[in-house]
Parts: C-alpha cells; sequence; structure tokens
C-alpha cells in the first residue's frame, strides 16, 4: 500500500470560489523522496496546504488517502497525529508562545495521540537541545517567541527542528531551501538527509537544483496550472534548470 | 427617619434604605454613615443614565438587597479558606475575611517588621480610625456611599517608612454560601521609601454580593505592587472601588484579574499628588456567558512630571459583556505628563460585547497623552499552525489566549504569581 495517494484532487478557494488544483495525480510510497518543481503561482504550496488541512481550500473532486486513509474530513492536528507533516514556505510567527513551549506541546500531543506518556521536562530538554544543536538553534532561540524576530533562514531551521523532532512519516517541505545561506542549506539538508527511512517518505517543493544535489530526490514533478504535467528522473530537475517550463506549460492549458 | 425616598425607585433600593435603618448602629462613624446614606438616598442605584455606569446599569443588575452577611462555624470557615487557592503559600502575612468578616484564627498578621495589620471593625468600636474616609471624601458615587454607609470590617494596613517587605502582604475575601451582602472597608497607608507587594483575592461559592472598597496612599518614594485577584462565584456580583493618592517619586503597579462574578464593576480612582511618580494601572479579563465585567479606570494627574499607563485586555466568550473605561485628566499646571492607554479584546464568539469609553481631559499643554484600542478574534492562520503541529484545537486556542494575555500577565515579574494567573487561565478555558 502506497503511503500517500493523491488521486484526480480539485481544490478551489473557499472563499471567492477560484480553481487552483485541477485534478492531482500522486503515489508516494514509504522510503521514497519525490520533488515538486513548477513555475510560481502553480499551486505547489496550495497542495501542501491541502494535504496539511488548511480550511482556506474547498476540495471538490477526487481524494486523499493517507496510509490507506481518506484524511480529507480530518482536520489538522488529527492528520499530524497520523504522521503528516508540513514545513511551511512560511513559517508564521506567534508573539507570546515561546518556542520551547510550543515544541513541548506539540511533542506531547503528539505522544499522547499514541499512547505514550508525556516527556518529563528534563529528557525533553535534553532532546530539544540535542536536536536544536544539530540545526544550530541557539537555547536563547527556543526562549523566544515562536519565530518571531527569526531571520529568514532561522525560521526555516526552525521548521525541520521541529520536523526532526516530531519525526512525522511524511514530511511535505515547501521550499525549504529559500532564503537559506550556503551554509545553512547544507545544515537543513543534513537534518532533512538523517530522517529519511525506509518508513518514511518525503515530497520536496524546490525551485532549485542546488537543494535536490544535498536531498537527492528518486522522483520529479512538475506541476503546471494545477496539474502533474511531467514526471520523471533527477534529470529531469537538471534538464528543467537549465532549459526552464516554457516546455511544460503549454500541456497543462 | 423619615426621608423622602421618591428617588428609588426600586424594591432593591428601598430595601437597602430599610436594611441600614434596621441595623443602624452607633459606632464611630456613624456621621460619615449617615452622609454616605443620605448620598444614596438621593440618587439611588446608579443607572444608564449616570454617565460613569452608563455600560453597566446597577438599577437594573441589582434587584435585591441580600441580607448583611454573618460569620459562620468555624469549621466552615476554615473549610471555605482551605479551598481558595490564593496565590498559595507565598504570602508573608494574610488577613482573612469571612462573610466579611475578619477571621482570627485564619489570619497571620503579625510577626512581620514594619508591618501593622487591625481589624477595622475592632478599631471601629472605640475611635475613627485614620485615613478612613480622606479618599471617600473627594468621590460621589453610590456603590461607594453603600460601603461607606454598611461597611463592617476591614483592614487597617500600615507599612512603616523605609520598611521593605519582602513577601507578599495578602487580604483574602471569602463568601461562605449563604446568600448574603458583605462591605468590607480597607485602609492602606505604605510610608516614605517603603516597599512592600499586596494581593487581594476575592473568591466564594452560591449567590452573594460582594461590595468593598480600599483608600490607599503612598508616601514619597513608595514602591508598592499590587494584585487583585477576582475570582468570585459566577452567581455573584462584585463591586469594588480603590481610591488611591500617590506622593512624589512613587512606582505602583497594579493589576486587576478578573474573572469571576456575574456582574462585576472593578473602579480605581489615581490621585498623583507629588512629581515624579510612576503608576501603571494593568487588568486581563476572562469572561464568559452571560458574565458582565467593567473595569473603570480614573486617573488625576494633579502634578507635573507625573507618567501613567493604563493597559487592558480582555477575553470574552459566550454571551458576555465587557467594559473599560478609561480617564486621564490633566489638571492646568500638570506639565510634562505622560499619560498612556490601551485596550485590546478577543473575542471568543460571535455574540459577545465590549464597550470601550476613553476619556482623555487635558488642562494643560505640555503633555503627552494618547490612547488606542484593538479588538479581533483568534487567527486561523497561527491555530492552524499550532493545529498543524499535533496540537489539539482547544489546547491550540488555550495557547493562544494564553499569548495574548502573556503581555499583561508577564510584566507582573513575579514567576509565582505568573504560573498561578495562566494556570488560572487554562482551568477557565477548561484545559
Ligand atoms: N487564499 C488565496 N486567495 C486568493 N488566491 C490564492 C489564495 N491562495 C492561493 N491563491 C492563488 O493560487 C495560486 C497558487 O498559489 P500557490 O501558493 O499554491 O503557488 P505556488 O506554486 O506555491 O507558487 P510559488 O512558487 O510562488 O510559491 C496563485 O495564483 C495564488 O495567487
Ligand atoms: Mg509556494
Amino acid at each position: 500500500m502506497a503511503l500517500l495517494e493523491i488521486k484526480n484532487l480539485h481544490t478551489r478557494i473557499a472563499e471567492d470560489g477560484t480553481e487552483i488544483l485541477r485534478g492531482v495525480d500522486l503515489t508516494v510510497n514509504a522510503g521514497e523522496v519525490h520533488a515538486i518543481m513548477g513555475p510560481n503561482g502553480s499551486g505547489k504550496s496550495t497542495l501542501s496546504y491541502v494535504l496539511a488541512g488548511k480550511e482556506n481550500y474547498e476540495v471538490t473532486e477526487g481524494e486523499v488517502l493517507f496510509n490507506g486513509e481518506n484524511i480529507l474530513e480530518m482536520g489538522p492536528d488529527e492528520r499530524a497525529m497520523a504522521g503528516m507533516f508540513l514545513a511551511f514556505q512560511y513559517p508564521i510567527e506567534i508573539p507570546g508562545v515561546a518556542t520551547i513551549t510550543f515544541l513541548k506541546a506539540a511533542l506531547n500531543s503528539q505522544r499522547k495521540a499514541r499512547g505514550l506518556d508525556e516527556l518529563p521536562t528534563p529528557d525533553f530538554m535534553k532532546l530539544v537541545r540535542e536536536k536544536a544543536k544539530q540545526m544550530n538553534i541557539t537555547s536563547d532561540m527556543l526562549k523566544r517567541p515562536l519565530n518571531v524576530g527569526f531571520s529568514g533562514g532561522e525560521k526555516k531551521r526552525s521548521e525541520i527542528l521541529q520536523m526532526a523532532l516530531l519525526e512525522p512519516t511524511l514530511c511535505v517541505l515547501d521550499e525549504t531551501d529559500s532564503g537559506l545561506d550556503i551554509d545553512a542549506l547544507k545544515v537543513v539538508s543534513n537534518g532533512v538527509n538523517a530522517l529519511r527511512s525506509p518508513e518514511r517518505a518525503m515530497i520536496v517543493i524546490t525551485h532549485y537544483q542546488r537543494l535536490l544535489d544535498h536531498i537527492v530526490p528518486d522522483i520529479v514533478h512538475v506541476l503546471s496550472a494545477g496539474k502533474i504535467v511531467k514526471t520523471g528522473g533527477p534529470d529531469l530537475a537538471l534538464e528543467l534548470e537549465k532549459n526552464g517550463y516554457a516546455d511544460y506549460i503549454g500541456e497543462a492549458a | 427617619m423619615t426621608a423622602d425616598n421618591t428617588a428609588l425607585s426600586t424594591a432593591a433600593e428601598r430595601a437597602l434604605i430599610e436594611q441600614y435603618e434596621a441595623a443602624s448602629t452607633g459606632d464611630a462613624v456613624k456621621l460619615m454613615r449617615e452622609k454616605a446614606i443620605a448620598g444614596f438616598r438621593s440618587r439611588g442605584l446608579p443607572n444608564r443614565r449616570v454617565e460613569e455606569w452608563k455600560y453597566t446599569d446597577l438599577r437594573r443588575g441589582m434587584n435585591e438587597a441580600l441580607p448583611i452577611a454573618e460569620m459562620p462555624a468555624a469549621a466552615e470557615a476554615k473549610a471555605a479558606v482551605d479551598t481558595v487557592a490564593g496565590f498559595g503559600d507565598m504570602a508573608g502575612a494574610r488577613i482573612v475575611f469571612v462573610n466579611g468578616l475578619y477571621a482570627p484564627e485564619l489570619s497571620e498578621i503579625s510577626g512581620v517588621e514594619g508591618l501593622t495589620i487591625r481589624s477595622l471593625a475592632a478599631t471601629l468600636a472605640k475611635s475613627r480610625p485614620q485615613g478612613l474616609g480622606e479618599l471617600a471624601a473627594s468621590l460621589t458615587d453610590s456603590a461607594l456611599d453603600l460601603n461607606t454607609a454598611f461597611m463592617r470590617d476591614g483592614a487597617l494596613i500600615d507599612v512603616a517608612a523605609g520598611a521593605e517587605i519582602e513577601k507578599p502582604v495578602e487580604i483574602l475575601h471569602v463568601a461562605a454560601g449563604e446568600p448574603a451582602a458583605t462591605y468590607t472597608r480597607h485602609v492602606v497607608r505604605v510610608g516614605e521609601g517603603a516597599k512592600v507587594c499586596f494581593s487581594e483575592v476575592y473568591s466564594g461559592k452560591g449567590h452573594y454580593q460582594t461590595n468593598t472598597a480600599i483608600e490607599f496612599s503612598a508616601a514619597k518614594g513608595a514602591e508598592v505592587s499590587w494584585i487583585k485577584l477576582q475570582n468570585e462565584s459566577r452567581e455573584a456580583q462584585h463591586l469594588s472601588t480603590l481610591l488611591s493618592r500617590l506622593d512624589g517619586e512613587v512606582g505602583f503597579d497594579h493589576f486587576i484579574f478578573n474573572s469571576g462574578a456575574h456582574l462585576s464593576r472593578t473602579q480605581t480612582f489615581l490621585r498623583f499628588d507629588g512629581e515624579g511618580s510612576r503608576a501603571e494601572l494593568r487588568s486581563a479579563m476572562l469572561i464568559t456567558e452571560e458574565q458582565h465585567c467593567d473595569v473603570t479606570l480614573v486617573v488625576d494627574h494633579a502634578v507635573p512630571n507625573c507618567e501613567s499607563r493604563e493597559f487592558c485586555k480582555s477575553v470574552i466568550d459566550g454571551a458576555a459583556k465587557g467594559v473599560f473605561q478609561g480617564r486621564i485628566n490633566v489638571f492646568p499646571h500638570a506639565q510634562k505628563t505622560d499619560g498612556r492607554m490601551v485596550s485590546q479584546a478577543l473575542f471568543l464568539s460571535e455574540s459577545v460585547e465590549m464597550a470601550y469609553k476613553p476619556e482623555l481631559e487635558i488642562f494643560a499643554d505640555d503633555v503627552q497623552c494618547a490612547h488606542g484600542a484593538t479588538s479581533g478574534q483568534i487567527d486561523e492562520d497561527l491555530l492552524f499552525y499550532l493545529r498543524a503541529r499535533g496540537i489539539p484545537e482547544a489546547e491550540a486556542r488555550t495557547l493562544l489566549v494564553l499569548a495574548f494575555l502573556s503581555e499583561v500577565i508577564e510584566e507582573i515579574g513575579d514567576e509565582q504569581v505568573v504560573e498561578t494567573l495562566e494556570e488560572r487561565t487554562r482551568t477557565w478555558l477548561g484545559y
């Protein structure tokens, strides 16, 4: 059974009815890394939000099976507990909620959902410090309100720290490379690669080959105007880097 | 006494007068009481035509005069006090009022150097306590008049000049269950250069009425922080008046946490009487269902060079109604006044109401005064982010409400108090 199966997914913006995804089909098996590329505005972030359960979108057709179960009726928290994780393209600032408080709440809710006890505070602190260190996140940052005043790169590293802590089975990374300096790109890629495992799959949304040099995908897709218009191996990304999307944009129309 | 009662239009108002006449005592403040009840008789309960009470119509909200509360049996009093969390064991001294009456066996008032606490009732039997009625004389207000007419007991607290009282002084009020009315009156005087922290707590069970008033003065250079926790029963009515006067170079940090009572009015009057003083009046309200919570502040900048901050954060759910009225008066010659007022409200349901009435009355030209208000709902994007990490919706909302309140709560500085208040917020949210 595939880990994730998206069948003929159509979505529109709930508010004004604009259609964004127009029949996406995608199957992701455990152990695989998929890259999704595509022009600005083609619907990549929309797809990631719909997977994570954001309410501003309305699914008009199709289904999404995660571990064989239709998740479209599930809330975002239930999906997360089932193993879904979205690293946001634009991580949001939450004033008044300390990063460490947030991490603890998230980890303990997920543990509870899995029938585990809450992690005692000293164990939790030890775990967070260790993972934060790998992500170059200082304990001062952990004390600050979530993402408030974090630089663009710090926000992205904070997303990967959350992912490392929560150990999801499906990681959706939405342009995690944007805004990262060269060293941070390595730190983030190492963090992501450390999570690669036969039970886990990744969907990496990116515009650039340089991320895929570090996180080497098994399969590359092109999303254009709300549809996957091309699927290939790692070479496809290299080709796109050279020639752009001109060859594929036409096909979607 | 056969005075004209025609200004009194409701049964509750007439019953209050009858109660006064039946209970009339001959204590040391008889005249003060007579004057107060005459004031009440001429005005009745505050109603919407009284500008200061525009959003809290007490004539409609208070439709009965409950009998004056009595002290319950010792075991019952102790049990009632034991259930009140207050701020834990952090208090250095504690004066406890059960049903508005001093409970010596449950209090711990001696042994702190520089701190004197006495019972008002015990003193009144002999003489008029120093300071009683002084600040009250400047205010025309029916809730205060009722307090003066009926006051039965209270704390007379003196902090000696130069004293540094390390642990908080707690004034605890507990209503033990019978439907009844309590009237406490406190006089708190902090001496020159003294440093002290007060915690004032109200709690209880069932249906009752609290009317409490404090006359507070701080002498030159005093540093006072004060936390009031209003956690009355949801069926109770809470009327409270704080009259305060600050000398020069005083620092006063006041924080009110309102979550209890069916109807509450917390009115604070503050007068700067010496230059170079600073007052921060913060409050948080957490109300739901049919609760009505009114926070009213009046700050008089009577002298130059003082700074006041008024900051009210309201979290309103159900069909509750919040009121925040803030008035800053800058007297002629009170140059270099710096006064700021902010109200922020978070609405957790569609049927809530919030009234905000800022008033700046400025008679000096070289001043800085400003006010601002915002209101809104929980940000869906923030909620989504938290939920996307596996935090269930209810807990995510709790985190965001706490985050909203944290700006006022965390300013308190004392970690144990902050934790207690956050815990209360979680409990309130059912989490
Ligand atoms: N809430 C919204 N209201 C209106 N339009 C929206 C909304 N959300 C998305 N869109 C539109 O949907 C389209 C797809 O947006 P999306 O963010 O999914 O693109 P993307 O492929 O992630 O682009 P990029 O590469 O720039 O990140 C865009 O045209 C965008 O303007
Ligand atoms: Mg995008």
